[in-house]
């Protein structure tokens, strides 16, 4: 044939409708890896010019986590980070377990448990979070 | 099939004698059978009734320049029980457009041609009932692999893929004639890998394989597991074979989407075999000493 069709890759993207389980908790998988790795370096940035070492004075610190727990918009991501957090540890254990060939037959469950799982744990958290933001 | 066929023609016949159009007319001088007069190609046709189901079918033809843009055709089938995707393909086929193209054989879902992307899924045609589907059914070529002509792809890229891991039975040290006996247990251990039917519908499932052209695949993983976990094979010849599969673009792009086992249609647990050869592969390179 001298030529041919090539769909290309947004076929993919346009598809999310029809993913599966397996494909939902890779890609869940993934973006929440990306938001710790985010979140990781943000942590070491603001802590590290906050830390008196320059300045000698603890107070610097101190006033710099008070003012940013102050901020309702902090105290919200703070919660969105704990899901994110507690879904990839969950996640993580559930591909432990899949790299061991152990309960590959449920693995669709073990994913959807996962995500009650963090749903549960994020909502119990929240009056922790929450509390006095508002 | 044939029966199938006579029954059509059986209750065709009388509606040789109803009055129709033109165009109608002409189709059914074509035609071995009658053209029921609502069984038309155009979206303004009788729509949906209990009796018929509508297909949505990818065209394409690189060939015939008014066919070069891809485009949806629409077509009719009068439903039956038991009636398959590919049984209603090729009614579509013989019936309304004779230049459908479409690869099929032994219509059991053991040649593994007519995997086809159908209501977003890769199945086999001919084992998908039309009555388990969502209609309008939707039918595409398998993705990720690039489209020649209507409903066929370019199987070139999964053959190579395939030949890639050796599927064939290497033995160094067995003389002529001799019979190489295999234990019940270790039949059974690779007994779901030997149900492959190269039908393409893993390595087209495959997020990975689409986005890296040299990942072996899930298909092609699976055959190496047969061979590997062939206990009459020999300790360097199942060395070998781990060596292909350990590569960068060997069984470790896999990321367990399980997309392949879910589309599989012969029920191989593709992600279990992968993971297996992953272990298999780390026991060859750990050492303690």
């Amino acid at each position: 044939m001298s030529q041919s069709y090539d769909r290309g890759l947004v076929e993919d993207f346009g598809r999310w409708q029809e993913f599966s389980a397996g494909m939902w908790a890779w890609v869940l998988h993934k973006f929440t890896g990306w938001v710790l790795i985010g979140y990781l370096f943000t942590h070491i940035a603001v802590l590290s010019t906050a830390i008196p070492a320059a300045t000698g004075d603890p107070a610097v610190y101190t006033g710099t986590l008070q003012s940013l727990e102050e901020l309702t918009v902090v105290r919200i991501l703070e919660v969105g980070l704990l899901s994110v957090a507690v879904f990839h540890i969950l996640n993580g254990v559930r591909l432990l377990f899949v790299d061991l060939g152990v309960g590959l037959g449920s693995q669709d469950r073990s994913f959807y448990a996962s995500l009650v799982l963090t749903g549960a744990i994020v909502v119990a958290s929240v009056p922790t979070f929450i509390s006095g933001a508002f | 099939m044939s029966t199938q066929i006579a029954e059509e023609q059986q209750t065709d016949e009388p509606g040789t004698g109803q009055p129709a159009d033109a165009e109608a007319e002409a189709e059914r001088e074509e035609n071995e059978y009658a053209v029921p007069e609502w069984a038309t190609e155009s979206e303004d046709g009788p729509g949906e009734n209990e009796d018929t189901v509508r297909l949505e079918v990818f065209r394409y033809d690189p060939e015939v320049e008014a066919k070069q843009e891809p485009r949806f055709d629409t077509f009719h089938i009068p439903l039956e029980q038991g009636m398959t995707v590919l049984d209603a393909l090729i009614y579509a086929r013989d019936q309304y457009d004779t230049s459908l193209t479409f690869r099929h054989s032994c219509r059991q879902a053991i040649c593994g041609s007519d995997a086809l992307f159908i209501n977003g899924s890769q199945r086999l045609g001919c084992q998908t009932q039309v009555q388990d589907l969502e209609t309008p059914v939707r039918i595409e070529p398998l993705p990720h692999q690039e489209v020649e002509k209507d409903l066929v792809v370019d199987m070139s890229h999964f053959y190579e893929q395939m030949d890639a891991v050796d599927p064939y039975f290497r033995s160094e040290d067995v003389e002529e004639g001799e019979e190489q006996r295999q234990t019940r247990e270790n039949r059974e251990k690779i007994k779901m890998s030997t149900r492959c039917i190269w039908c393409g519908a893993c390595q087209s499932s495959c997020n990975i394989a689409a986005g890296d052209n040299e990942y072996l695949g899930p298909a092609a993983i699976n055959m190496a597991y047969r061979f590997v976990m062939d206990d009459r094979e020999e300790e360097t010849i199942k060395q070998d074979r781990l060596e292909i599969i350990e590569q960068e673009h060997g069984v470790w792009r896999c990321q367990t989407q399980f997309s392949c086992t879910e589309v599989c249609p012969k029920d191989i647990p593709l992600t279990e075999h992968i993971q297996e050869l992953k272990r298999e592969a780390v026991k060859k390179n750990l050492k303690f000493w």
